[in-house]
């Protein structure tokens, strides 16, 4: 299982997570080629469809990464996203996956170094999970 | 719009992306993607022959969408938007695949991360296929500014504004001006005197035409957006009418009621119907509600029968809410010096000989408790121990940073010292001495010729022993442990943001970077900026600053923000919700979710049959999207962040290439 390197998708919010990625990268910290990001404005914007397709066409895991709470750009995004996730991981678990495969963080603009943490640890979570195969969670 | 014709490039960015993405085999691959016309990698894309090469294409081969492989968006989107804008396309038609942050530069293999680069591309192709042009709006911009905070930093801000020629509303919490800088004795390197070089500038701002002078006030809350911001200011009661009140003081001194003197740091006492400083502007006296007896208890009321021509004491006055529009917002709210308390070793708050630098500048100040005479129960002090360091560069209380201007002011009062009590024997501990500004190494250097002794070592402990302390350090050179005899040992305690300054980031969404300063949109292109349009920061609420660059950053902010003063317009953000009126079943959900109140239902006729919908108000949409991920039947949509255009990157991150 080792040798597994899983494909997880990520939402990240413009403001915060984003550019907290962004800052990963200037700051040449390094992390494992799992991750590819879709950039939302706001983490209020992660549909639950978004998730459970994400899972459905081959990822292995989903990541949503917004402001702190408290910090978000648009008031309460983050604070939509969170609730949102909660319900996610009860509807994913219906639906048959590992609500494991699912997780939530808070990044800011400055917190390169917890981005790239965060990264290895959702990489490693999920690759302890193996590949999501259909049928199987 | 017809069919896509996708423009593929790809930026080496030297050897940023070229050394770890094979960028020749990234554009083979583009070159297979559906509906991808050209793709083509190139050294800088950012460059004006990489713009041209852009250019030019989209002519030659018709495209109509353009992504663009290179490093984030949130660099160089504004560039290409442009490029796309010249080349006669919709700048909306552009997709930016991030190779560089989230993928050269964060990764080593490079077979691995071309094939996650080849990832990004495809994805952000299949979303670029189904981009549709935008139409941007401009609304007008009122002619106005904020500025949050009045010490040297907005003080210059507002002048600049104001001299601009546009009006400036500048809110101060305390009941003056003035700021830190006001409490300072002299100025380093230069000596100058500090009250003297800023009340100048005071008194300009209390008496320009264009400036709002809002002191004893607060921010309580801010809504809408650059060009139109609306700001509810709260005004504490001072409970002294400041149209009436002419600053002549007589009340003062029949108030019976003493309290520490907080602009002398609490080394002195004061009457608790003040004046903070005898320059304050505005000269209008204030009562401190915390110790009046009649705001406490009802009682004493001795002040009021001798203002009895001007009638200006209310005792009874309340707390006043005010409501303002402004084009742009400054924020200017600067710093608090480094509590030692939080080191308990050094003895700061145990003995009172043990001062932090603030504390030495009143104390050295003409106008200060003593009137400029170093002494501490009237007592001069003979040893006298300078401590650099205190609060800063220590990652034990979590503050890594140098605060930047401790080195030369220890320099400064050392030198004061010298000045005062030439016979004083003076020592400092440092860590390193950074004498970096103009005229700084030049001070420094007089300093330590005029029988001050630098040692470099960090200090242990600050402990008693018979009647004086003991500063207990390692010289670091000499690798000796040493006990050094003190009576006055000073603390350079640093800069941390100021915990009012924390409430008005919170109100305006701004971060903060590692530090806890504010976070500038970029390190060193917008080092004014925020995030945020239409908000810049200025002086030490973006990072620790002496006075002369806090003054360059406080006219750099004011200069920016008068940008879309002058220009009378700004653009509306274009990426904004909108409504597929035959899907919206008009639950209200979006509504509900919106932060901004933009959506509301209104009411549209199909085939003859009313029925309601939800409708947007593009001006006051931000485009966060909250309302397209609350639609059950995806009526509504946030444009060029449509569910089917995320869904086209999903569904592309999923093929695994393997």
């Amino acid at each position: 299982m080792s040798e597994f390197e899983p494909n997880i998708v990520a939402f990240l919010c413009n403001w915060c997570s984003y550019a907290g990625a962004d800052l990963t990268g200037t700051t040449r910290t390094s992390y494992p080629p799992t991750v590819k990001v879709i950039r939302v404005m706001c983490t209020g914007r992660v549909n639950p469809l978004f998730v459970a397709q994400a899972l459905h066409r081959g990822a292995d895991g989903v990541l949503i990464s917004g402001c702190h709470p408290g910090e978000c750009h648009y008031m309460k995004g983050n604070f939509l996203a969170r609730r949102r996730f909660m319900m996610m991981k009860n509807l994913l678990e219906f639906m048959g996956y590992d609500p494991r495969r699912i997780r939530m963080s808070w990044v800011s603009a400055s917190e390169g170094k917890k981005f790239a943490e965060v990264i290895s640890e959702v990489t490693r979570d999920i690759a302890e999970l193996g590949p999501l195969q259909p049928n199987k969670s | 719009m017809a069919k896509a014709r996708v423009g593929v490039y790809i930026c080496h960015c030297g050897v940023n992306i070229q050394s770890t993405v094979d960028v020749s085999r990234l554009a083979r691959f583009a070159a297979t993607l559906p509906q991808v016309t050209v793709a083509k990698d190139y050294i800088y894309l950012c460059s004006d022959p990489g713009q041209e090469l852009i250019r030019n294409d989209v002519k030659e081969h018709n495209l109509n969408r353009v992504v663009v492989a290179a490093c984030s968006p949130r660099m160089h989107e504004p560039t290409f938007r442009k490029v796309l804008g010249k080349a006669g396309l919709n700048p909306y038609c552009l997709e930016i695949a991030n190779i560089r942050e989230h993928c050269s530069w964060v990764h080593h293999d490079i077979e691995k991360a071309t094939r996650k680069a080849e990832s990004l591309l495809a994805a952000t192709v299949a979303k670029t296929r189904l981009l549709e042009p935008l139409e941007e709006k401009e609304v007008d911009v009122v002619p106005s500014a904020l500025v949050i905070g009045g010490g040297i930093a907005g003080i210059q801000a507002a002048l600049d504004i104001a001299d601009t020629g546009f009006k400036v509303y500048l809110v101060e919490r305390e009941p003056s001006i003035g700021g830190h800088m006001m409490q300072l004795d002299k100025t380093f390197p230069t000596l100058d005197c500090s009250a003297c070089i800023l009340t100048p500038k005071m008194s300009d701002v209390g008496n320009h035409p264009n400036i709002e002078l809002l002191t004893y006030a607060e921010i309580a809350a801010v809504k809408g957006y650059v060009g139109n911001f609306k700001v509810t200011i709260k005004k504490k009661p001072r409970y002294i009418l400041e149209d009436r009140c002419n600053g002549c003081g007589q009340c003062a001194s029949y108030c019976p009621v003493e309290m520490p003197d907080l602009f002398n740091m609490g080394l002195s006492q004061t009457k608790c119907l003040y004046i903070p400083f005898p320059q304050a502007v505005p000269a209008k006296y204030v009562i401190n509600p915390a110790y009046c007896r009649y705001t406490l208890r009802r009682e004493c009321k001795q002040c009021e029968p001798v203002c009895k021509d001007l009638k200006a004491i209310d005792l009874k006055q309340k707390e006043q809410l005010l409501e303002v529009e402004v084009g742009t917002i400054i924020v200017a709210t600067g710093f608090d010096a480094f509590d030692p308390v939080i080191k308990p070793e050094l003895g700061y708050g145990l003995y009172p000989n043990v001062i932090t630098g603030l504390e030495f500048e009143r104390l050295s100040s003409a106008s200060g408790p003593t009137a400029g005479s170093i002494a501490i129960n009237g007592k001069k002090p003979k040893k006298v121990v300078f401590v650099h360091c205190v609060g800063s560069r220590d990652k034990s209380i979590g503050n890594e940073y140098c605060s930047r201007v401790c080195c030369m002011y220890t320099a400064k009062q050392a030198h004061l010292i010298r000045e005062k009590l030439p016979d004083a024997e003076i020592t400092v501990f440092y860590i390193d001495v950074r004498a970096f500004g103009k005229g700084f190494e030049e001070f420094y250097d007089r300093v330590k010729q005029e029988g001050i002794t630098y040692r470099r070592g960090n200090v242990a402990e600050v402990y008693k022993k018979g009647g004086g302390l003991v500063v207990k350090a390692e010289d670091t050179l000499l690798g000796q442990l040493l006990e050094v005899e003190a009576d006055l040992v000073v603390l350079a305690v640093g800069m941390v943001p100021s915990a009012g300054g924390a409430a008005v980031g919170n109100l305006l969404k701004l971060s903060q970077s590692a530090d806890r300063f504010f976070l500038e949109a970029h390190p060193k292109l917008r080092p004014v900026d925020t995030a945020s349009d239409g908000i810049f920061l200025a002086g030490c609420c973006q990072g620790p600053k002496d006075i002369p660059d806090t003054v360059a950053q406080a006219s750099g902010a004011a200069a920016r923000a008068c940008i879309p003063l002058s220009q009378g317009k700004v653009k509306t953000e274009a990426q904004v919700a909108r409504v597929e009126e035959q899907l919206c079943r008009a639950c209200g959900f979006c509504i509900e979710a919106c932060p901004y109140e933009a959506i509301g239902l209104t009411r549209i006729e199909t085939r003859g049959i009313a029925r309601d919908v939800a409708a947007v108000n593009e001006v006051l949409c931000k485009g966060c999207g909250a309302c397209a991920a609350a639609c059950l039947s995806g009526a509504i949509q946030q444009k060029s962040f449509t569910d089917e255009q995320l869904l086209s990157m999903i569904a592309a991150f999923g093929e695994r290439y393997e």
